[in-house]
């Protein structure tokens, strides 16, 4: 052997450099490919970003620790395609600063969960999860109808989204907070103008309490438009450009 | 720096760590004076009491002439470390037994008025206190004992390792603190926020230089393989940290941020990370654990140089590839799978060598597997470590972790690596390390590190076969379909299966929490001097507690 492994024992430098070249190169090669590859994310129709409320929802699950228990990320199995609905895609998430895929189903899967149980039951479910499902292990989350939404930071997290990507419109971030609260009322005088920043949404009071805007109000929202965003007749699996 | 200038008291090293953290103080006023987030104003007044009290101490060590005698070793902070290491195990290894409680008694473990003791809220913070409270405490601890020993060198900087050390301290209480209150960023394993990562970034990176400076200041010409493990560990570790928790935070005094990546990106990047954080924090420093302590205690020469050269370099290589497993069957595409899939099945064979070199080492010495209980301890966490690198091989094939992902099993794999090989080999470290610190002829005593073992080795075992028949039942009852063609079960039904292994599992956790109440106990009576009644004492001292000395 012409080379000696000596060098790297004598100095702290070149071994520093030889760990980090070798620690580089896995990395290098699966993750950069994952940006410019076109094909790594389908081409579908239906996605658009969070609503005001549905993102607040959305930042209550991470801070709850939803994701520890419930995963985001339906597999393409045939036992989990019949009980949670058809396989999670990659554009499902492309809007998920972070993503929610999660890695443990203490509780079901809930990335197509939206739509399936009534306001009232996910309000019930939530108040007291061994009321409505005697065996769950789940924590009760009632205090949630006791925070109420105050929008100070929905604007800021508009655009901390829009600057990693998310297209969110300038009429959008200026108008987060009064979106915020169109959301949870139908007869909102903004309400066309809502709907068409954030075509399909449910407008609507989500946890039986017109009278206050909670983080009850903005979790059910979340969870009811999981899933359902993609318009799936018009999606083609086979199509070339969604193999992966 | 020159011995003569760190003497005087107000050398380069107090001088920089004073402006560093008279700006931070300045930056945490500035904080908490005008944040509008009241999360945020918690820890910024934590940060802001945190860096007074560093200035205060400075100024105190300064005035009194803080004489740091370059010829001896710096062993204060190794006894802290020690100390933080005992504590935080404690803290999760208790944390780790309430959630575990939860998920068997929901009804009497939940309290739907203080939400903040819920699982979601309490899971990230047993997983941060053991792996890197209790982890990375015995790696900082151990990493200087053993930087210093086998390069004859006092450990570089003055007053700096001491910043690590109290710095790491801060970055822990934020994490949690943070995780209670809800500050999550929800990577696992990454959860802390933006500013809690940037004050991590800067410990870190003052690890690493006293770490190299150090290794610089060596009196031996070859650097000792363990250096070369924890040096892997400390540059890996902050690339990957640096990389993962890239993100946009909405305002500077907001403690919210939004990850730079998202889907299908966000999450190779974050088990690129993932995977990583157990290859290199919770393997690659472990092995230079071991590669120091084994050999130590056994009086023997690692096995073979040859070896742990190319597994050392095998293992960095090819670790970096695996991430993928933990993304099977989901979104990401299938090349990217493929690849993970295949790299981690190589990955066992440099698992394995770093197990073997450790196993053999004791060739010639096997009867003290018998005498020295520690000595067991030690060998038992290397077969752990074989045992769970053989173990996640075979869950990185798709066809396995079609059926593994998402359950119990993993929880069990976690658990057969974190009880058996980490906890495990950083117990042995203590053990030994504690009488050597503290000048003391032997262990309080032996008959308590054998009780130890026992209990704590039923308390595993209680763990991981629950976790392995919960796992593979809930996956199989999943897939199962009846005669009919229909799903056999209801997902609460399986729920309703695991009832029975959830409480074992939390049986096994709390025989694991009472051995390791032992060790805290029988570490203190050792640090105090004293003797068990009825076991004997040695004349001869070991030749490690011989006066240290830095020449
Ligand atoms: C050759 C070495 C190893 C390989 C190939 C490996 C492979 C795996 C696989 C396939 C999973 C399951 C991923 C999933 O389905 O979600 C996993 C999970 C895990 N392993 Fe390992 N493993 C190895 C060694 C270890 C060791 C030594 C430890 C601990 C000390 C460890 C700690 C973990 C942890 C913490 C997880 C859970 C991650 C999560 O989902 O949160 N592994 N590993
Ligand atoms: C008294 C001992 C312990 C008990 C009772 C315990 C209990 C638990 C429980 C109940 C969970 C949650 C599992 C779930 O979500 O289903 C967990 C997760 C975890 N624990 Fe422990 N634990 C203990 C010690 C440790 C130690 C010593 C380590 C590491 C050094 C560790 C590392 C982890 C990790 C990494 C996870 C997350 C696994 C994943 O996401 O896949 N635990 N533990």
């Amino acid at each position: 052997m012409g080379f000696k492994h000596e060098v790297f024992e004598k100095s702290p430098l070149l071994l520093t450099i030889g760990i980090l070249v070798v620690v580089a190169i896995g990395g290098l090669v699966e993750i950069a490919p994952l940006f410019y590859i076109s094909s790594t994310i389908e081409k579908v129709n239906g996605m658009r970003p969070y609503t005001p409320l549905e993102l607040t929802g959305r930042n209550i699950y991470i801070r709850e620790g939803c994701y520890l228990c419930h995963s985001q990320m339906i597999r393409p199995l045939r036992d989990e395609a019949e009980r949670y609905g058809h396989y999670s895609l990659a554009a499902e998430s492309m809007y998920d600063h972070p993503f929610q895929w999660g890695s443990k189903r203490t509780g079901p899967d809930l990335a197509r969960v939206g739509g399936k149980y009534s306001d009232a039951w996910h309000v019930a479910h939530l108040d007291d999860p061994r009321a409505v499902v005697p065996e769950s292990v789940m924590p009760p989350y009632k205090f949630l109808k006791d925070n109420l939404l105050d929008g100070r930071t929905i604007a800021a997290d508009l655009k901390a989204n829009k600057t990693v990507g998310v297209p969110y419109t300038d009429e959008e971030i200026a108008k987060a907070k009064s979106d915020l609260f169109t959301q949870l009322d139908e007869y909102a005088d903004d309400y066309d103008g809502f709907m068409a920043r954030y075509p399909g949404a449910n407008v609507r009071d989500f946890d039986g309490d017109p009278e206050h805007a909670t983080e009850m109000d903005a979790l059910i929202a979340y969870l009811q438009m999981l899933g359902t965003l993609v318009d799936f007749s018009t999606y083609k699996a086979d199509a070339d450009d969604n193999l992966r | 720096m020159s011995s003569s200038v760190a003497r005087k008291g107000m050398g380069l090293d107090v001088l920089t760590l004073g402006v560093l953290l008279s700006v931070l103080a300045l930056v945490s006023l500035f904080l908490t004076a005008n944040t509008h987030d009241p999360l945020m104003k918690v820890h910024a007044v934590i940060l802001l009491g945190a860096f007074v009290l560093g200035i205060a101490a400075l100024f105190m060590r300064a005035a009194g002439g803080l004489g740091f005698d370059q010829s001896r070793y710096e062993e204060g902070i190794i006894k802290a470390g020690v100390v933080a290491t005992v504590f935080w195990g404690l803290v999760g290894f208790l944390v780790g037994v309430i959630i575990a409680s939860q998920l068997a008694f929901p009804n009497l473990m939940y309290f739907e008025d203080i939400g903040w003791l819920n699982f979601g809220r309490l899971r990230p913070v047993h997983t941060s206190a053991v792996i890197f409270a209790f982890g990375g405490n015995a790696l900082m601890a151990t990493s200087f004992y053993i930087v210093q020993r086998t390069n004859r060198a006092r450990l570089a900087g003055g007053v700096w390792p001491w910043f690590v050390f109290w710095g790491y301290q801060l970055f822990i209480v934020l994490a949690a603190t943070g995780y209670v209150s809800g500050i999550t960023q929800s990577k696992e394993y990454a959860e802390p926020e933006w500013y809690i990562d940037l004050w991590l970034t800067i410990v870190w990176v003052a690890y690493l230089l006293v770490f190299l400076g150090t290794l610089w200041k060596r009196k031996i010409k070859h650097i000792y393989v363990a250096n070369w493990f924890y040096l892997a560990f400390i540059i890996t570790v902050a690339m990957l940290h640096i990389i993962n928790n890239l993100s946009m935070p909405i305002g500077l005094t907001e403690h919210k941020s939004y990850s730079l990546f998202s889907g299908v990106q966000d999450a190779m990047t974050q088990w690129w990370y993932g995977h990583n954080a157990v290859g290199f924090f919770l393997t690659a420093g472990f092995l230079g654990m071991m590669y120091y302590f084994v050999p130590k205690r056994a009086e023997r020469p690692v096995y073979s140089y040859r070896l742990s050269i190319v597994h050392f370099w095998a293992l960095i290589f090819i670790y970096i590839w695996a991430g993928p497993h933990h993304l099977h069957y989901t979104a990401l595409p299938m090349w990217t799978q493929t690849l993970g899939m295949t790299f981690s099945i190589i990955l066992w064979m440099p698992s394995w060598g770093g197990m073997i070199n450790g196993l053999m080492t004791l060739s010639g010495a096997w009867d003290k597997l018998r005498t020295d209980p520690v000595m067991r301890m030690l060998v038992v966490s290397v077969a752990f470590y074989g045992m769970s690198t053989f173990e996640g091989p075979v869950m990185s094939i798709r066809a396995v972790n079609s059926l593994s992902h998402y359950t119990d099993w993993t929880i069990g794999h976690v658990h057969s690596g974190a009880l058996g090989w980490v906890a495990y080999v950083s117990f042995g470290a203590l053990y030994c390390m504690v009488p050597w610190l503290w000048k003391r002829k032997r262990l309080y005593s032996n008959d308590l590190v054998e009780w130890h073992f026992w209990i704590s080795t039923i308390g595993i075992v209680f763990y991981i076969t629950a976790m392995w028949v919960s796992g593979i039942m809930q996956g199989l009852m999943w897939r199962a379909y009846n005669t009919f063609g229909f799903l056999e079960y209801s997902f609460v039904e399986t729920v309703e299966a695991m009832h029975p292994y959830y409480i074992i599992r939390m049986v096994g956790g709390l025989l694991f929490l009472i051995g390791a109440l032992i060790m805290a106990y029988n570490l203190w009576r050792t640090a105090r001097g004293d003797v068990r009644k009825g076991e004997v004492v040695p004349d001869a001292e070991p030749l490690s507690i011989a006066i240290p000395t830095a020449n």
